[in-house]
């Protein structure tokens, strides 16, 4: 089922009642899920993304704007008319109910022509216990379960009705770090086999990155970038989501082009064959530097970290706007940091350029 | 060194020991002495012999079987009917938002108010003086009914008189609890329940009651205790003589035994507590059997 929203907004009124002005989580958002896909919506903690995923469920009334589920105009439909399954970060399961009553639970409520007799409500359920592999534990109260376990527990009684659309807001943020790599994995094997328009919310890029077909990358209520992953990250339209991808994160400086050459400081990184005169903010990603005894970029060296299968060099440049630089090389190419300097040459795709004022992306030609 | 710590922790141990034992243990075990002593003279200190006389009289006593009868009348349609009336008004509570912290503060009054005071206004309500029918009866005139004497009158309008006093007495408290149980509840699983298309009655009947039922419980069992051990109530609205209004509760009579009218019957007075406290325990014993078999979790 494909998932467009348009012009969709939704404002609170401010707590501070002296104040006035709405509060506005979400502004103006309009994309277009296409059907079978599983969306990551990203963004930092406070931008919006959950309130987003309350109005597709139904929720929350966006303040103005539209929801469709295809060509259906859910918008003033009530969230048990929408055909969503929903999933919680703290998953939200009943804690008096056993797993197999946890699940049977949204088919309990059908009513009409809908109803289900027991033994096809018990048959459902293990069909979608048997999708999430807790088969076994049909008969364990949530609390007898690990989170891992509940979590999918809470995405079988999402699915046990055939949702349109399944919702999950935060799903991994309350699963250790190794479960975590796991239930994500899951998720994704869970999504491909329903083939189910997924939703989730993070504010965890890795998980986006890693999961998703598509990232919606969201600030203060704004759709900053949606894309593929890959693309998000190699090409980024602002400076926002520059710095929110990627870990270590990329490396800012304050540089300024002068008759098409990058300065940073006094001395001159790169060529930027195509933009005009001024300054500009800098993104260089770790993997970007290139250690070139030779190389026109020379750093004050802090220290070097080995990491095994990479090197991690921290250093400072005055033009940074970062605490330190993090440039990310394979080990064997490890320069022999002796001194207290140390040189780079840059991968001009891995250095991007930022108007100051719109923090939108500058582009210049790479040869 | 081992005996010595354990030393150190009995001394830590021994106020509370020393205090439970004189003020708890020691009275408990003269309570059990007393009640088999027979023919107990409390001028003389002194007694016959042991034996079972003491309880015979007492449950021979019809003052004592109209005690037991009163005080499991306000058990039982106190009890439920209280904690029934405070859910719905939690559950009202919980759904307001404007004037909410208002009406919790009226529905909490009663709680901090003197038992003499609520006894005092509920004369007026229901008292019929030279002066007045009380405001009850004026009421109940203007319906074109005639007037009950609820003070002095029939044993049904004395019992309703009684219940109606109990249950608004021991309503803020039940309400507070319940509506911070209510309030307890995440909102994550009322909204689970929206998005699967819940209906009100069943979210109430298969999420709210199951959430909230330990509170429930412990509001049911606290309930029958206090409501078993009910007299301050009584005395409020009937005045000291509750023998003669025919309002005597179990803890009445034991009063009335010790130091009522009829009193200085030490004996009597320990005989009928034991068997209060023998029923006591077998009602609870009864609430905490039922409760682990329904609050689930």
């Amino acid at each position: 089922m494909k998932v467009i929203l348009k012009n969709l907004t939704k404002k609170f009124p401010n707590r501070n009642k002296k104040i006035k002005e709405d509060v506005v989580a979400v502004d103006n958002f309009d994309f277009e899920i296409p059907d079978g896909k599983l969306i990551g919506l990203l963004g930092p903690s406070g931008c919006g993304k959950s309130t987003t995923l309350n109005m597709i469920s139904g929720l929350e009334k966006p303040t103005s704007g539209r929801i469709f589920f295809g060509d259906d105009d859910v918008t003033d439909l009530p969230a048990e008319h929408r055909g969503v399954g929903l999933v919680f970060q703290n998953y939200a399961l009943y804690p008096h109910l056993t797993v197999r009553q946890n699940i049977i639970f949204p088919l309990q409520n059908l009513k009409g022509d809908k109803k289900m007799t027991m033994d096809a409500m018990n048959a459902k359920a293990d069909e979608v216990a048997k999708l999430v592999q807790i088969g076994e534990y049909m008969d364990r109260r949530p609390s007898e379960l690990s989170g891992g376990q509940q979590q999918r527990v809470a995405i079988a009684r999402a699915l046990v009705k055939t949702p349109r659309v399944l919702l999950l807001d935060e799903p991994l943020s309350n699963l250790d770090a190794r479960l975590r790599l796991q239930t994500r994995e899951e998720i994704k094997r869970i999504q491909r086999e329903t083939g189910v328009t997924t939703i989730f919310v993070t504010h965890d890029q890795e998980e986006a990155m890693s999961i998703s077909d598509m990232i919606v990358v969201m600030k203060d209520g704004r759709l900053m970038q949606m894309d593929k992953p890959q693309t998000v990250y190699d090409d980024p339209k602002n400076f926002f989501v520059a710095k929110f991808l990627g870990t270590p994160a990329i490396n800012t400086f304050d540089g300024e082009v002068k008759s098409e050459k990058l300065y940073l400081g006094d001395s001159a990184v790169l060529n930027v064959p195509g933009v005009k005169d001024g300054p500009v903010y800098v993104g260089i990603r770790p993997e970007g530097f290139i250690p070139d005894e030779n190389g026109p970029m020379e750093c004050d060296l802090s220290a070097v970290e080995v990491m095994g299968r990479d090197t991690s060099i921290v250093s400072t440049h005055p033009a940074m706007t970062v605490v330190a630089i993090r440039s990310i090389i394979l080990s064997e190419n490890r320069p022999d940091a002796t001194g207290n300097k140390v040189r780079f040459s840059l991968k001009p795709y891995k250095v991007l350029l930022f108007d100051k004022t719109t923090e939108e992306r500058i582009y210049f030609d790479i040869k | 060194m081992k005996k010595l710590s354990s030393l150190k922790g009995w001394l830590y141990l021994l106020p509370a020991i020393l205090f439970l034992g004189f003020f708890m243990v020691y009275p408990l075990i003269d309570v059990v002495m007393y009640s088999f002593e027979e023919g107990y003279n409390f001028a003389s200190q002194s007694h016959f012999g042991y034996g079972l006389y003491n309880f015979k009289y007492v449950l021979h006593d019809p003052y004592f079987l109209q005690a037991v009868k009163n005080t499991f009348i306000i058990v039982i349609i106190t009890v439920p009917l209280s904690t029934g009336i405070a859910l719905l008004i939690s559950l009202g509570l919980n759904s307001i938002k404007p004037l909410k912290e208002l009406y919790q503060t009226v529905y909490f009054l009663p709680y901090v108010t003197n038992t003499l005071a609520v006894g005092l206004v509920f004369m007026i309500l229901f008292k019929k003086t030279a002066y007045s029918e009380g405001l009850v009866n004026l009421l109940l005139n203007s319906l074109g009914m005639s007037s009950v004497d609820f003070i002095d009158g029939p044993y049904w309008a004395k019992i309703f008189v009684m219940c109606f006093y109990t249950i608004w007495v021991v309503m803020p408290f039940k309400i507070l609890i319940l509506t911070s149980a209510l309030a307890g509840v995440k909102k994550d699983y009322y909204n689970a329940a929206r998005v699967d298309g819940t209906s009100k009655c069943r979210i109430f009947y298969k999420i709210t009651l199951p959430m909230i039922s330990p509170m429930i419980f412990y509001l049911v069992i606290t309930g029958f205790i206090g409501a078993f051990k009910a007299y301050a109530d009584e005395v409020a609205i009937f005045g000291t003589n509750l023998n003669a209004a025919g309002m005597n509760t179990i803890v009445g009579y034991v009063y009335d035994m010790l130091y009522g009218n009829s009193g200085g019957y030490p004996s009597y007075a320990s005989a009928a507590s034991l068997i209060l406290f023998a029923i006591v325990f077998t009602i609870t014993v009864i609430n905490l059997l039922i409760s682990k078999k329904n609050v689930q979790y």
